[in-house]
C-alpha cells in the first residue's frame, strides 16, 4: 500500500461508475448460438482437442440434460436461456502469441485500461499473469522462468494438449460433471481456463494470476482452472475479473478444482468485480461458480475472495478436509448495492482426523440489495478432534437491503469442537459524525469504516490486490449511506 | 476567534438552547460550567455541526466565517476541533492511519501538500509524547479496546496531531482519574498559544486547577447566566449552583 495515497483513493471515488465496462474492438471469432451435441463437437474441434476430451464433454451434456436449475439459493433471477448463448468467442487472432510483443496492440490497450499492463506487472511485481478474454487465454507471461522450475503455468487447452496425462488424472476428481447444474454445463461447454501444476517440494516464487474478461456481447464465459500443488509444493494464485457494461444479463459458470496433495499449501484469491448491472437492476453478471478444493495428508488450501460485481452471485469456495491434520480457511468479503443479490459462503467437509477449518466472512449490504452467508461445517464420523472456527458479520448501510446467514452444521463425532460468531451491525451515525468532526468527507469515512470492518480479509490478499479490493470496495459503496 | 449571538436550538421539538451568548478570542480560553441538563453538551454538539439538532435562531460566526453554514467537515478542516465526551470506537482502523487520512484531508482542504510519511512519523512521536500515549495505543484501533483514561488521552493526541484554532473540550475531565486528569491538562496547556482558544466544559472545577482558564461561565436553562474569572469556578465548586438559582429568581421577580 506503499505507493497509494489517500489522493488516489479519492480520485477513485469520484470515479463512481463501473469503470472497466468498455468494450474492445477486436473482431472475434464467435460460433452460432445455441447448445446441443454439435455445438459441443464444434467447440471441441475448434480447440482441436483429443477425443477424451470430447467423450468427456459428451458425457457431462448428457448429464446436464437430466438435470434442472438448484432453486434453493436465496437469489431471485430469470433463468438462462440456453439456446440464446454463444457458447464460444474468441478474439480473432486467436493464435497462442509466443511473446508479449506479438500481442495485438487493442487487446494490450484492454489490459492497459484494466490496469494490468503486462510490462508493468512483468517488471515490477513479477507476478505471473494468464489472461483469458471471451473465451481464449491470450497471453502468459514468465513461463520460461517458471518451468525451469518444472512448474506448468498455462491456459487450459494447451494443458489439455501438452500434459493430458495430468488433466485426465485430476480433472473433475474434486468436482465431477454431475455435481451440479452449472458444473455439468460448464464440463460440457468449457472454452478455456488457466491450468497450473507445482512439482514436488517445489514452492512457486511469484504469485500466478489470471485475469478473466467477458467482451463479446450475447456470450457466456465458461472457464476451468485446474491447480495441483504436488507433495510439499506451495503456490498463491490470485484470479481477477471484469466485464463490459450491457444491458443484457450474461452468465459466467465457471470451475474451479485445487489438489493439494500430502504437506502441499495452496492460497487461491479472487477479487471478483463483473459487471454489477446498473442502479436499476438492468444487465450484469450472473455469476454461478463451483469452487473447490481437496486436502490431503497436513496439506492446507486457504481460499479468499473479495465479491463485488455480478448481479447475481452463487458461488461457496470449499474444502474437503481428507487427510489428517489437513487445514482449510474460507475469507470473504461480499459487498452487495443496489439490486445485486449474492448467496455466497463455503462447506468445509471434515473427513480425516485433526482437520481444522477457519471461516471468516463478512457481508456488506446497501442499496436494495440482498446479502446472503451459507455455509456447511460437516464433522464425519471419523473425523476425531476435527475443530472448525467460524466468524459471520453482516454491515447494513442503510434500511432497503437485506442481510442473511444461513449455517448449516452437521456433526458425527463427538470429538469436534465447533464454534460459531455472528453480528449484524450498521454504520452507525455515531461513527460517521465522529471521523468527520475529524475533517473526513463521508466518502473517506465510510471507505475507513468498511475498510476497517474487513481488515482481516483484506490482510489476507497479496499486496497488490489488497490494494485493489480497498479501491473497490470504496467505489461500490459509494453513495450508499444518507 | 468564535462569536455566539443569540443562540436557540431544539432537539425533537424540546427548546434546549435559549438565547446563548459567547464571545472567544484568539489566546483565550473559557471554561462553561453548570448543573446537568443545563444545555453544556448540546452546545458542544450544535458547534461541531451534529445533525440531530435544530437551530432555530441566532448566528455563529468563526473566524470570520458564518459556522452553521458549514458542513461537519469543513468546520473541522477550517480549525474546530470536538473533543468528545464519549469518543467512538472505529475497529479496524489504525489510530495512525485515521489520522493521517483526517489530516491529509485538512490539508488538501488548505490548498496545502499532503504529508510525508517521515513527516508523519515525527509528529506522532512528538505529540504522543505530549500525552504519555503509549506509542502502540497509536497505532491499534481507533479507542477500541481503550480504557476510558486512553480514550480521553486519545482525543488530546488527535487534538495535538491537528493543531486546531478552537478545540472545545466536553466534559473531558469526566471518568479520569488524579493521573490521567493531570496528563490531559498538562498535554492542553503545553498546545496553548496565542493564536488558538480553547472552550472546556466540564462539572468540576477540578479540571481547572490544572488548565487555568480566562474566564469561567455558568450555563443554566440555555443560557450564560453568570460570567466571570477563574474564581468564579471555586465558587460554585464551593457553594453549588443554587445560589445562582436563587439569584435568577430573585432577579425576575
Amino acid at each position: 500500500m506503499s505507493n497509494y495515497t489517500e489522493t488516489d483513493l479519492e480520485k477513485d471515488l469520484q470515479d463512481q461508475e463501473y469503470k472497466y465496462g468498455f468494450v474492445t474492438n477486436i473482431e472475434s471469432d464467435k460460433i452460432p448460438v445455441g447448445l446441443n451435441e454439435d455445438i459441443i463437437r464444434l467447440i471441441s474441434s475448434k480447440k482441436e482437442e483429443p477425443n477424451w476430451m470430447l467423450d468427456y464433454r459428451l458425457k457431462a451434456f448428457a448429464v446436464w440434460q437430466t438435470m434442472t436449475e438448484p432453486e434453493w439459493g436465496h437469489v431471485h433471477y430469470e433463468k438462462p436461456k440456453f439456446d440464446e448463448i454463444a457458447y464460444y468467442s474468441a478474439p480473432k487472432q486467436s493464435k497462442k502469441y509466443e511473446s508479449w510483443e506479438d500481442v495485438d496492440p487493442e487487446m494490450k490497450a484492454t489490459m492497459k485500461k484494466l490496469g494490468i499492463s503486462m510490462e508493468e506487472q512483468m517488471r515490477l511485481t513479477g507476478v505471473a499473469v494468464d489472461f483469458v478474454m471471451d473465451s481464449v487465454s491470450v497471453a502468459t507471461s514468465f513461463k520460461s522462468k517458471l518451468s525451469e522450475l518444472g512448474i506448468i503455468f498455462c491456459s487450459f487447452s494447451e494443458a489439455v494438449k501438452e500434459h493430458p496425462e495430468l488433466v485426465q488424472k485430476y480433472m473433475g476428481t474434486v468436482i465431477p460433471t454431475s455435481d451440479n447444474f452449472y458444473a455439468a454445463l460448464n464440463s460440457a461447454v468449457f472454452t478455456d481456463g488457466s491450468f497450473c501444476y507445482i512439482p514436488k517440494g517445489v514452492r512457486c516464487p511469484m504469485e500466478l494470476s489470471t485475469y478473466f474478461r467477458i467482451n463479446e456481447g450475447g456470450t457466456g464465459q465458461f472457464e476451468r482452472t485446474l491447480v495441483i500443488a504436488d507433495e510439499g509444493a506451495y503456490v498463491s494464485y490470485l484470479e481477477g475479473c471484469t466485464a463490459p457494461q450491457r444491458d443484457e444479463n450474461q452468465l459466467h459458470a465457471a470451475v474451479v478444482e485445487l489438489i493439494a496433495l500430502e504437506n502441499a499449501e495452496i492460497k487461491y484469491s479472487t477479487v471478483q468485480n463483473w459487471y454489477p448491472g446498473d442502479k436499476n437492476g438492468l444487465g450484469g453478471i450472473y455469476n454461478f461458480v463451483t469452487k473447490r478444493g481437496i486436502c490431503e495428508r497436513k496439506s492446507k488450501i486457504s481460499w479468499t475472495q473479495v465479491e463485488t460485481g455480478s448481479a447475481v452471485t452463487w458461488k461457496y469456495p470449499s474444502c474437503i478436509l481428507k487427510g489428517d491434520y489437513s487445514i482449510g480457511e474460507f475469507y470473504s468479503v461480499a459487498v452487495t448495492n443496489n439490486y445485486q443479490q449474492a448467496d455466497t459462503g463455503t462447506k468445509m467437509i471434515h473427513l480425516g482426523k485433526n482437520t481444522k477449518s477457519t471461516i471468516i466472512s463478512k457481508g456488506i449490504s446497501a442499496g436494495k440489495s440482498q446479502n446472503s452467508y451459507r455455509g456447511l461445517v460437516q464433522i464425519h464420523k471419523n473425523a476425531k478432534n476435527a475443530r472448525n472456527f467460524s466468524q459471520c458479520d453482516s454491515l447494513l448501510m442503510g434500511d432497503t437491503c437485506g442481510a442473511h446467514t444461513f449455517p448449516y452444521i452437521e456433526c458425527k463425532n463427538p470429538s469436534a469442537k465447533i464454534e460459531h460468531e455472528a453480528t449484524t451491525s450498521k454504520i452507525g451515525e455515531d461513527q460517521l459524525f465522529y471521523c468527520k468532526q475529524r475533517g473526513l468527507s463521508e466518502e473517506k469515512a465510510i471507505s475507513l469504516i468498511v475498510n476497517g470492518y474487513c481488515k482481516e480479509v483484506l490482510n489476507q490478499l497479496p499486496m497488490e490486490f489488497a490494494v485493489e479490493a480497498q479501491k473497490l470496495l470504496a467505489i461500490s459503496l459509494e453513495g450508499s449511506v444518507g | 476567534m468564535i462569536n455566539i449571538v443569540n443562540l436557540h436550538a431544539e432537539v425533537e421539538e424540546k427548546k434546549i438552547l435559549k438565547g446563548l451568548n459567547l464571545n472567544v478570542k484568539a489566546g483565550e480560553i473559557h471554561a462553561i460550567m453548570g448543573p446537568n441538563g443545563s444545555g453544556k453538551s448540546t452546545l458542544a454538539s450544535i458547534l461541531a455541526g451534529k445533525e440531530d439538532y435544530t437551530v432555530t435562531a441566532g448566528n455563529v460566526e468563526f473566524d470570520g466565517k458564518d459556522l452553521l453554514e458549514l458542513s461537519t467537515e469543513d468546520r473541522a478542516r477550517q480549525g474546530l476541533f470536538l473533543a468528545f465526551q464519549y469518543p467512538i470506537e472505529i475497529p479496524g482502523v489504525s489510530n495512525v492511519n485515521f489520522l493521517k487520512s483526517a489530516l491529509n484531508e485538512i490539508r488538501e482542504y488548505r490548498g496545502e501538500e499532503q504529508i510525508s510519511a517521515k513527516d508523519f512519523l515525527a509528529l506522532v512521536k512528538e505529540k504522543s509524547a505530549l500525552v504519555e500515549l503509549d506509542s502502540k495505543l497509536a497505532s491499534r484501533s481507533v479507542n477500541e479496546g481503550f480504557s476510558g483514561g486512553e480514550k480521553k488521552r486519545n482525543e488530546i493526541f488527535q487534538m495535538a496531531m491537528l493543531n486546531p484554532k478552537l478545540a472545545i473540550l466536553d466534559e473531558t475531565d469526566s471518568g479520569l482519574d488524579i493521573d490521567a486528569l493531570r496528563i490531559v491538562a498538562n498535554g492542553v496547556n503545553k498546545l496553548r498559544s496565542p493564536k488558538n482558544a480553547a472552550i472546556i466544559i466540564t462539572h468540576y472545577q477540578r479540571l481547572l486547577d490544572y488548565i487555568i482558564p480566562d474566564f469561567v461561565h455558568v450555563l443554566y436553562d440555555g443560557r450564560i447566566v453568570k460570567s466571570g474569572g477563574k474564581e468564579l469556578a471555586l465558587e460554585l465548586e464551593e457553594k453549588g449552583y443554587d445560589w445562582i438559582k436563587e439569584e435568577l429568581a430573585s432577579n425576575a421577580e
